[in-house]
């Protein structure tokens, strides 16, 4: 039973199919570390962000629309975002926008410019440098400020919460959830940026049930994304990822007035992006626990033959503000390079899956 | 969904977009009986009634807000969820530095104008009593020099490069800190209501930072704006005059650079030309009949005159002086009472949109300039360096 009506006046249908063909026509990334105190936010962003537009062989001032996200309170200090115009070589002046959320929904109103026709490219960047202070501490203060920030309850103690709901409604146990631990870490082995791969230890208790190798390493690191419409994307990749929907929902904040079991926000989202109508060979999952995977499969409708965060997810690399966008890049780059035909990617926000986004990619028929 | 083949762009014409809704707290300097969700709850449900529309009616909400140190709350949309209605739906958050209550509208401008959703709810405040936005604003140790106090202390010295640029008499600013209280009196949502104000007074008001007067400053308001935008089909079924967007744009600079110009920097220019451009204006000092203008120190309205291409360089000061700006004067600019009269930061820049349309819709009470057909909504922030702006008209764009 979920505790999360459906919104009123929102059949659970697709939405109307896109206006116009957008697709991921490059991506890059950087090497995600636990702590990159050598660097600025503006040299950990440089190489991506020419990674990406030589991929594309743009230059800088050649993108229609640029977007990014990021969060001030990870840096520790107001307007951190500017500092990273340095990157993109703001001059002459440029179309430009953020969102202070991760750079998935900065990816979505690149899209949504891009589908009113006034932007044919789009620049989609996003980052965060987790290292820079306490970020279990941190997070506590994206709580409800009256009432439940003030007692500090940290994401590692929300998500076990979570995760006891889940166990002691029988739908996992803590052997599964160190299974789905090894099995991105085994699978991030072969992802030449992630930072926790191989055998990694299950280790000791973090928060009961979750043990230490259930949560997500402390990360540092950025992605970078180029979005184009139509014959332009043609143009400028021989094999564009075409996003075929997307859409976003968010639940209460309220933790007691959810089922912390399901997902609903997500399924929506997924329904609206038209993720249903038929099956994805791929999903890339944002789910910095173990426990998240567990939830977001059952809520997205996806069995054991569809192949589940190849990259490793967040459990191999978690640079806050740039992990739900480093899943649609993942998942982009998987059509680009053949392995997949259609493919979901999901981004998240909030304490225990509050907000969920969905993307669904295709690449064109072979 | 999986249609092959690209759409042409003729088939992708923007759906127009109209305002069918707008409404704003009383602005003032400490909100305690509510907190930030009571706040925006109260700008959203005035919004709603004014389009006469309900909760279930809103398919998306965008909202917009300055850094979150101004609260000490991390991406608070998340805790707003449920006091915006947007429990179900999208939610998106905007952020671009004091340009974003401007921004926030234009994000929400897109997703009907693109046809992604119909109708859409855009929100932004600032509860600055929550925490401390001057020293919020004032980047610690290492990011910036110590000493820098608030953001008075970093514009200061670019209007003292104005006047030396120009000549401008130094009573300039306090005529124009003296206009905007003035009309502040006839706007009853304005922080500041200084019945007794004088010119006088303002010229003998304490000088904080070189040449702004403690009287040429914004105060620090705690207040939120929130506007329903919806198509044509919405438009249709509103039980009042909707304004319709004629053009919105959004320009970036880097902060600091070689070459900048913080007097009239080339983003608000660009900017500027760019909305002027969608909306078919080609002199701006004549069609445009009013202008809310993010004026947050007095000294900044001549600077964006020129700057918005309202009077050629050099020659803002001189607009201003000659009372055209007065609110009986053939270029009001402010009737509201502007930045000067109240400043929730992030919701600063949607007022100004927000009070422009509400210019066109010719529901602008006491401060209403007779018969505005088209108004421009004007934001900067940052370092000079982001600015965001739309244009809005009485009637439907063309073509």
């Amino acid at each position: 039973m979920s505790a999360t009506p459906d919104p009123a006046g929102t059949p659970p249908v697709p939405a109307a199919p896109p206006a116009r063909e957008v697709a991921v026509v490059a991506f890059a990334q950087s090497r995600h570390t636990r702590d990159s105190a050598e660097v600025s936010e503006a040299e950990l962003l440089l190489p991506v962000l020419q990674d990406v537009l030589g991929q594309a062989g743009l230059r800088a001032g050649e993108i229609d629309f640029t977007c990014s996200g990021s969060s001030d309170y990870l840096a520790g200090r107001a307007f951190s975002f500017t500092m990273a115009l340095d990157s993109v070589g703001a001059w002459p002046p440029i179309a430009e926008s953020h969102v202070e959320m991760d750079g998935a929904w900065a990816l979505y109103e690149a899209w949504v410019k891009l589908l009113t026709g006034d932007a044919d490219t789009a620049l989609v960047y996003a980052y965060g440098k987790s290292s820079s202070g306490e970020v279990r501490d941190v997070l506590t203060r994206q709580l409800d400020p009256y009432y439940v920030a003030p007692l500090w309850p940290d994401p590692v103690a929300l998500a076990a919460l979570q995760a006891q709901a889940l166990i002691d409604a029988g739908a996992t146990d803590e052997a599964a959830l160190a299974g789905v631990a090894a099995r991105s870490r085994a699978d991030a082995a072969a992802n030449p940026y992630a930072q926790l791969t191989g055998s990694v230890p299950h280790g000791p208790y973090a928060v009961r049930p979750l043990h230490t190798g259930d949560c997500p390493p402390v990360t540092d690191g950025a992605a970078a994304v180029i979005l184009a419409a139509g014959d332009t994307a043609r143009r400028l990749c021989d094999r564009p990822a075409w996003i075929r929907g997307m859409d976003h929902r968010t639940e209460a904040h309220g933790l007691g007035v959810r089922d912390l079991t399901d997902s609903p926000s997500a399924r929506l989202a997924a329904e609206r992006a038209g993720v249903f109508e038929r099956p994805v060979d791929t999903a890339e999952l944002h789910a910095p626990f173990t426990s998240q995977e567990v939830i977001l499969r059952r809520a997205l409708r996806l069995d054991d033959g569809v192949r589940i965060n190849p990259s490793g997810g967040a459990l191999a690399a978690n640079p806050m503000m740039a992990t739900g966008l480093l899943r649609i890049g993942e998942a982009a780059q998987r059509i680009r390079r053949g392995d997949s035909r259609r493919a979901l990617a999901h981004a998240t926000s909030g304490p225990c899956l509050q907000q969920n986004l969905v993307a669904v990619l295709e690449g064109d028929p072979r | 969904m999986s249609r092959t083949g690209g759409t042409p762009r003729a088939a992708t014409a923007k759906e127009p977009v109209a305002v069918v809704g707008i409404g704003q707290t009383r602005h003032v300097a400490a909100r305690r009986d509510v907190s930030m969700a009571g706040l925006v709850r109260e700008a959203a449900h005035r919004a709603l009634r004014d389009a006469e529309l309900a909760w279930q009616d809103i398919d998306a909400v965008v909202i917009g807000k300055a850094p979150d140190f101004f609260e000490g709350v991390m991406m608070p949309e998340l805790y707003l969820a449920d006091a915006l209605g947007a429990v179900g739906k999208p939610l998106l958050r905007v952020h671009t530095a004091g340009s974003v209550g401007g921004s926030t509208a234009l994000v929400a401008a897109d997703l009907v104008a693109a046809r992604v959703h119909r109708t859409v709810l855009t929100l932004a405040f600032e509860k600055q009593s929550e925490s401390n936005a001057m020293w919020g604003l004032s980047l610690p140790v290492p990011f910036q020099q110590p000493l820098l106090a608030g953001a008075g202390g970093f514009f200061a010295p670019h209007v003292r490069a104005y006047i030396r640029r120009t000549g401008a008499p130094a009573t300039i600013g306090s005529l124009v800190a003296y206009k905007d209280r003035r009309n502040a009196l006839k706007n009853p949502y304005a922080h500041l209501h200084e019945h007794d104000i004088t010119l006088e007074k303002v010229q003998a008001s304490p000088m904080l930072w070189d040449p702004v007067r403690y009287s040429e400053t914004c105060p620090s308001s705690d207040g939120a704006c929130a506007m329903v935008l919806t198509d044509r089909a919405g438009a249709r079924r509103a039980p009042r005059p909707a304004a319709w967007v004629h053009g919105g744009a959004m320009r970036s600079e880097p902060t600091l650079f070689a070459g900048k110009d913080f007097v009239s920097p080339q983003a608000g220019k660009d900017c500027a030309a760019a909305v002027y451009r969608q909306a078919g204006i080609t002199d701006p000092r004549r069609e445009i009949d009013a202008v809310e203008m993010y004026v947050p120190f007095s000294w900044y309205e001549p600077m964006w005159l020129e700057n918005l291409g309202f009077a050629a360089p050099g020659e803002g000061w001189k607009l201003t002086e000659s009372g055209a700006t007065e609110l009986d004067g053939d270029l009001p600019v402010n009737p509201s009472g502007g930045v000067l009269s109240a400043n929730p930061i992030g919701a600063s820049g949607m007022i100004r949109f927000a009070e422009a349309a509400l210019q066109v819709r010719g529901e602008a009470g006491e401060r209403q300039v007779p018969g505005a057909r088209r108004a421009l909504g004007h934001a900067y922030g940052g370092g000079s360096q982001f600015f965001s702006m739309w244009v809005v008209g009485g009637e439907p764009p063309t073509g």
